[in-house]
């Protein structure tokens, strides 16, 4: 099922899995979601999931930071390895997992708290900041890498939830890279966000898949096109097909990747 | 060709329009109705409100005025037969002291304190025959040892006259305050004819004033002395009772509706404990009474009347009350919530203490409160533990014995001087409900205070 791996990420040196999916197979009680899914994404690229909704993207997006686990009745099957280790393992602890495979959500959901204690939220509970002060750098730099520290820096102690949806999404990034992850899961993180603030997160994706393995769902065939290095198809709770964004967008290999692309359902 | 069709749709739509004008009346008037019995019936439950703190409080107010009579009395060294107080000698031990203060204390009790009563009105009226038992008769009991109390405290009394606002008996109260048809039959009367008379002449002389009850508030129940039964020790007891509440059935509640709703996992047992704690909160209060009574003080051989069990009780009966209340404010803590903490990291304990419980906090804290509130409005369970039994002191432990507020209004409702104590148990009530709009302001500050704070 897996096409060609050959593409051309970031680096110089060759190109590196960061997680592999192996024969992945997702149910919700009886329904079985995803049907044997072999994906990898390599260090450093941006990879896109698009597909008609209801194909399992997100179901498979989840299954990378064991966000599953949440859910009642969900259950994985199949092997999912971070950096070659099996993250389903008994000594890979589910919390360590989350530090280094960051989730954003659909819906901007910052902690109902003030915009300093958002980020650093994760630095605490992880215990990654010796003191005060490196807690301040570590807060200042993460919003800096999420665009927002000159939008918040007068008004770190004032809630989250007061900024504009756009604003909210950038806190959730720079709360998510606050703890320095290697990989980031964004579940269509411009689906609520108005054209201006969806222009200012791509850009924001695209700095940092320089540092950070990054997948994101997406329904906009335009978006996938503008951040991705690579696009993977799903339909129906399966791989169609995975290749350099714009092989998948000029040159189609599947018939139902060339119909969802045309626009011809989904 | 063009212009029939057109001509017809024309008339079609205002068919059509006609036909929306009469729906919409109707439906106008149909909201009209509506309206009505809304504003009616919330005029009814609004109506039911007044009525009731208005009946209470035209009953109960006047208990918080009392009759009591003004006199010289005269500490008369002829009836009051004591040595001089003890003191303190250079190096006597302190028992010794004490043994002669007990004696001297002894000496006290002795004395005919009634008698100083007595001859403080005779002394009004010198020209009157009157008889002991009819002067002592104003008085309400615990007078007498009011002025011994008195006298203990300042010995230098003897012999000296003092102007003293002594509180009136029960019966003289409601005589002078009009509470009962003078017209009745001597044989029907609770106090003799020449005490009736005697109470209205000082009522002339100027010598009744209606005061503060301070009793009312200061004093426990009294059975012999019914003008000097307060509240107090209820309320005590209450307070003990509100506390072993608040530290039993808030926790427990709220630490178990956190682990049914955020940890249990779904089973069929976690259904069948969530439906039984719903039935929890229907069973009857004096059924609670009964396990009570069965577990605490038959099983754990706690004792009696003690606010403690009674606050075991009370917590059993809140119990399901503060878990429904609290799984309503953490179920409407929305996921993403959650879903943001775990996907940091956090573990699940991490993800429910640090985020889900804070915003749920308001809603946790208003249910507690006001499942706590309820509870100690109740009276049944209480009967059943014995707090139902005469207790003439202020309880100093939750363990003592004690009455509470409720059962002290089934109490005094049920007291034998019908007259007196009906306008006491309508002050009991305005004292249990201030006491419950307190608590209940409590949770509306909590709530409002805690909202603010993020939105
Ligand atoms: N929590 C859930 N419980 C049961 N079924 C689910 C749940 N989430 C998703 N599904 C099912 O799994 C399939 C894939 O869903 P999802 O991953 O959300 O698709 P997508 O993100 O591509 O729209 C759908 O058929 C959906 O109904
Ligand atoms: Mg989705």
């Amino acid at each position: 099922m897996n096409t060609t791996q050959n593409t051309q990420p970031a680096g110089l040196q060759a190109p590196r899995a960061k997680m592999q999916a192996q024969d992945v197979r997702v149910f919700y009680g009886e329904h079985q979601a995803i049907k044997g899914i072999d994906l990898e994404l390599m260090e450093n690229e941006v990879i896109a999931f698009i597909g008609p909704s209801g194909c399992g993207k997100s179901t498979f997006l989840r299954s990378f930071n064991r966000m599953n686990d949440t859910i009642e009745g969900c259950r994985l099957e199949g092997r999912i390895l971070l950096d070659g280790e099996d993250i389903h393992a008994a000594d890979m602890d589910v919390v360590m997992l989350r530090a280094r495979v960051g989730m954003v959500f659909q819906k901007p959901n910052p902690f109902p708290k003030s915009i300093y204690d958002n980020v650093a939220y994760g630095p605490r509970i992880h215990g990654l900041a010796r003191g005060r002060g490196d807690l301040d750098d570590r807060v200042e730099d993460s919003l800096r890498r999420a665009g927002l520290w000159d939008e918040v820096k007068d008004r770190l102690h004032a809630p989250g939830t007061g900024l504009s949806g756009g604003q909210q999404q950038r806190l959730c990034i720079a709360r998510a890279i606050a703890v320095s992850p290697e990989v980031i899961l964004m579940d269509e993180p411009c689906s609520a966000l108005d054209p201006i603030a969806t222009a200012k997160v791509e850009e924001l994706i695209a700095e940092l898949s320089q540092q950070y393995t990054i997948a994101i769902v997406t329904h906009s065939m335009q978006q996938a096109a503008r951040v991705s290095d690579r696009t993977a198809y799903f339909h129906l709770g399966e791989l169609i097909e995975v290749n350099a964004t714009d092989k998948v967008f000029t040159h189609p290999q599947n018939a139902l990747t060339e119909a969802y692309i045309t626009g011809r359902f989904g | 060709m063009n212009k029939q069709p057109l001509s017809s749709g024309l008339s079609e739509r205002d068919m059509v329009r006609s036909r929306l004008a009469k729906t919409l009346r109707r439906r106008h008037a149909r909201e009209r109705r509506f309206r009505l019995a809304g504003v009616v019936s919330v005029g009814l439950a609004l109506a039911c409100v007044l009525l009731l703190f208005g009946s209470i409080l035209q009953r109960g107010l006047p208990a918080f005025w009392q009759s009591s009579i003004q006199l010289p009395i005269y500490f008369d060294p002829e009836i009051i037969r004591v040595d001089a107080a003890p003191q303190p000698l250079p190096d006597e031990p302190p028992v010794e002291f004490q043994r002669r203060q007990l004696e001297w204390q002894g000496q006290l009790a002795r004395s005919n304190w009634q008698r100083l009563l007595t001859l403080g009105v005779q002394q009004l009226y010198p020209e009157q025959q009157i008889q002991p038992r009819h002067a002592q008769a104003l008085f309400t009991r615990a007078v007498q040892h009011q002025l011994r109390e008195m006298f203990a405290a300042d010995p230098g009394l003897l012999g000296q006259t003092l102007e003293l606002s002594l509180l009136a008996d029960a019966n003289v109260d409601v005589w002078l305050r009009g509470k009962i048809d003078r017209s009745l039959p001597d044989a029907q009367q609770q106090l003799a004819a020449p005490v009736r008379a005697l109470a209205d002449q000082l009522q002339a002389d100027g010598h009744i004033k209606l005061k503060f009850a301070s009793a009312l508030f200061g004093n426990a129940d009294s059975r012999s002395s019914p003008a000097s039964a307060g509240l107090l020790g209820a309320f005590v007891g209450s307070l003990y009772m509100l506390a072993v509440v608040l530290l039993v059935a808030v926790p427990v509640g709220v630490g178990a509706a956190i682990y049914l709703e955020e940890f249990a996992p779904k089973s069929r047992w976690i259904d069948l404990i969530e439906v039984n704690i719903n039935n929890l909160a229907a069973v009857p209060s004096i059924v609670f009474g009964l396990l009570g009574a069965a577990l605490f003080i038959n099983w754990f051989r706690l004792p009696m009347s003690a606010p403690l069990v009674g606050g075991l009780v009370l917590s059993l009966m809140a119990l399901p009350t503060v878990i429904i209340a609290t799984r309503a404010a953490l179920q409407a803590v929305p996921g993403t919530i959650r879903q943001a903490a775990l996907a940091m990291g956090a573990s699940r304990t991490q993800a429910v203490f640090h985020h889900v419980l804070p915003l749920a906090l308001p809603g946790v804290l208003t249910g507690a409160i006001l499942a706590v509130a309820q509870s100690l409005g109740e009276t049944a369970p209480l009967l059943l533990i014995g707090m139902n039994a005469f207790v003439a002191n202020v309880p100093a432990s939750p363990l003592d014995q004690s009455s509470a507020l409720s059962v002290q209004i089934f109490l005094w409702q049920g007291h034998e001087l019908r007259n007196f104590f009906e306008a006491r148990t309508a002050a009991a009530i305005i004292v249990l409900l201030s006491l419950m709009i307190s608590l209940n302001a409590v949770a509306i500050y909590l709530r409002k205070r805690l909202e603010n704070k993020w939105s």
